[in-house]
């Protein structure tokens, strides 16, 4: 405060501030470069593209919606988008609940807390191929739990979802929880923890049960947490590709394809540029879809309070 | 009666204290036993599968214990299993995989923690809105900008091979090999690029939170002493910050270990990372199917991330609730 008051430091302190924002300048321009160029500049030049007729090679050759017209009208595609809305419907419904009752189970002030959390969330630290690769050999009917439940002498059961187009998305929504329910759980119990005790003592007072309490007042505190959640989760189902190309790879026939593996396929296999931009570029659209109410939630509701 | 009121100010109150059997705690103890089997499960087979010779595993019952301990599986799983026509085993991946995690860790986290520095100490204009736009950008499906980048990597590996072309007659002169044509596009350092960029906004977000959190006052008292951008930074914030350093490398590794995206299109067949090479090792429709040799395979691809989990225990959950925030 001294220095600063003191006049000719502060005449001397102009032009050594203008320095250092240089500094921190150069320092920023990975950030500024990745920022502009990749997200911003990579992004507009795949919508732009995805105008085009590319095929081998991007040019400029512009189509209108001609992309997008062949996107909708393709098998592959529509059947990617419905695999998606099931297995995100399931994923979203399953995770969110079975994260919340175990997280639950974890805040009753058990002992081998940690223990169990530490087996919840384990599988979290695994690859979606390790993870696709595990469970289709559990899956596997030949050898794998079918043939096990034949054994003990149950000789009509059943269970092979990964061989199956009606059931594969389900064989994959196994491992899928299996994978990501760990972390919803991990957010959901920091959730819980932050919950102040008075509140489960007022309930108490009131004679309010367990299960009670937390359906009408633990929920509706935990919004924040469970938008975060849903936002979390959302943004993975979309991202839903090295699970599928590891544990069934699309098949049986094309009856677990998913958007991710579309464009994937299209961009870098087919030599078909046009249609994988368009395909990217819808999933960046229902990106969007997703991400603006959540943001109004979030931070046009933080303005207002 | 006497006694209570011997004691009047610590009479215990609320409900006398449960039998730890109570009909409850055996419902939420069987809950949690009966989940946790559900999750160790695949673990258990894959050690279980890995661990016993073809002939016992075709006479089926995945959940035994192996009659007869083979390690056999592993050792080929490591160094014999193919891919196309290499048959030197994950081992290839693993190294390759380790060649693309050092440098990347290196290079994006000095970015990320020098980015969070001069975002929360160093506030610039625009730098907010740099900021807003690269965590934006952590929420783009990566599919929008992965042909792009293809471009982008391609170019530059041109523009630095004309970079550099000067020196070729100078290296020739010397009797030494001139540059060739440097490539990013399908070569390590194109994925570590990569990783670097994609791995920007959450270390940042987790830097700049973590520095913007540490007392102003220390920050002022070092500026008045007449320090700089990098002597703060090395001297004061870098020593202070181990611990998110910790976090970060916890996050990074296990995130570019899983990597399977960006492995499989920014590099070819012989850099293919071990999460790569797994998958067409277990995937590969030739030969017969040898379930044990691909169960050890995908354990010991699994190897890295688990040893990282179980060692940093409670940090490895701070990362990735900092990796929450992010979405």
């Amino acid at each position: 405060m001294t220095v600063a008051s003191d006049p000719p430091v502060q005449t001397v302190r102009k032009p050594n501030r203008m320095f250092k924002n240089k500094m921190a300048k150069i320092a920023s321009i990975p950030m500024i470069l990745t920022a502009l160029c990749v997200f911003v500049g990579g992004t507009l030049w795949t919508v732009l593209h995805s105008f085009t007729g590319s095929r081998m090679l991007p040019k400029r050759d512009w189509v209108g919606l001609a992309q997008y017209e062949r996107l909708w009208d393709s098998d592959r595609w529509i059947i990617s988008v419905k695999n998606l809305a099931l297995y995100g419907f399931f994923s979203l419904t399953f995770t969110l609940v079975v994260a919340f009752c175990l997280a639950a189970c974890l805040d009753r002030k058990i002992r081998f807390e940690n223990t169990f959390r530490t087996i919840f969330l384990y599988p979290f630290a695994l690859s979606f191929v390790v993870t696709g690769l595990a469970w289709q050999w559990i899956l596997n009917p030949q050898f794998g739990f079918q043939s096990v439940v034949r054994g003990w002498g149950w000789e009509s059961f059943n269970f092979d979802p990964l061989n199956n187009p009606e059931t594969v998305m389900f064989g994959l929504l196994i491992a899928g929880l299996w994978q990501g329910t760990g972390l919803i759980m991990c957010i959901m119990l920091a959730g819980l923890r932050g919950i102040d005790e008075d509140i489960w003592k007022a309930a108490r007072v009131d004679g309010i049960g367990t299960v009670k309490t937390y359906v009408q007042v633990i929920i509706p505190m935990m919004r924040p947490v469970f938008i975060t959640s849903l936002v979390l989760i959302a943004s993975g189902i979309i991202k839903l590709y090295d699970l599928v190309v590891a544990q069934t790879n699309g098949g049986p026939g094309i009856s677990s394809e998913v958007p991710a593996k579309y464009v994937i396929n299209y961009m870098f296999q087919a030599q078909n540029l046009g249609q994988g931009f368009a395909a990217s570029t819808m999933m960046l659209v229902s990106v969007v879809i997703i991400l603006i109410p959540w943001a109004y939630l979030e931070f046009g509701g933080k303005k207002n309070g | 009666m006497a006694d209570l009121n011997a004691n009047a100010g610590v009479v215990p109150q609320g409900p006398k204290p449960k039998k730890r059997l109570s009909r409850g705690n055996i419902f939420l103890y069987g809950t949690l036993i009966v989940v946790s089997l559900y999750y160790l499960l695949p673990l258990y087979v894959m050690m279980v599968t890995s661990l016993k010779g073809m002939p016992e595993i075709r006479m089926g019952n995945v959940f035994g214990p192996p009659l007869e301990i083979t390690y056999q599986p592993w050792v080929k799983a490591w160094s014999e299993a193919c891919t196309g026509i290499n048959c030197d085993g994950l081992s290839r991946g693993f190294w390759n995989s380790v060649w693309i995690l050092v440098p990347s860790l290196v290079l994006s986290i000095s970015i990320a923690s020098v980015n969070g520095y001069a975002l929360a100490n160093w506030k610039f204009k625009g730098s907010e809105t740099f900021f807003t736009v690269l965590i934006i950008g952590a929420f783009i499906p990566y599919q929008t900008m992965l042909y792009p980048l293809v471009i982008m990597l391609r170019e530059s590996g041109d523009g630095i091979t004309w970079l550099v072309s000067w020196m070729n007659p100078i290296l020739e002169a010397l009797g030494m090999e001139p540059f060739g044509r440097i490539r990013l596009m399908g070569s390590l350092s194109g994925l570590v690029i990569v990783h670097s960029i994609f791995g920007m906004p959450i270390l940042t977000l987790l830097f700049r939170n973590y520095f913007a959190s540490v007392p102003e006052e220390l920050f002022k008292a070092a500026r008045v002493d007449g320090a700089g951008f990098w002597t703060i930074y090395f001297k004061i914030m870098l020593p202070m910050a181990l611990p998110i350093f910790v976090v970060a490398i916890i996050l990074q590794v296990t995130g570019i270990w899983n990597d399977f995206l960006f492995g499989v299109i920014y590099t070819k067949p012989n850099i293919y990372p071990m999460t790569v090479q797994l998958n067409n090792i277990v995937n590969s429709v030739q030969g017969v199917k040898e379930y044990n040799v691909n169960m050890a395979a995908t354990l010991l691809t699994g190897l890295v991330p688990l040893v990282i989990y179980f060692a940093s225990g409670k940090l490895f959950v701070r990362g990735i609730a900092a990796g929450a925030v992010k979405g």
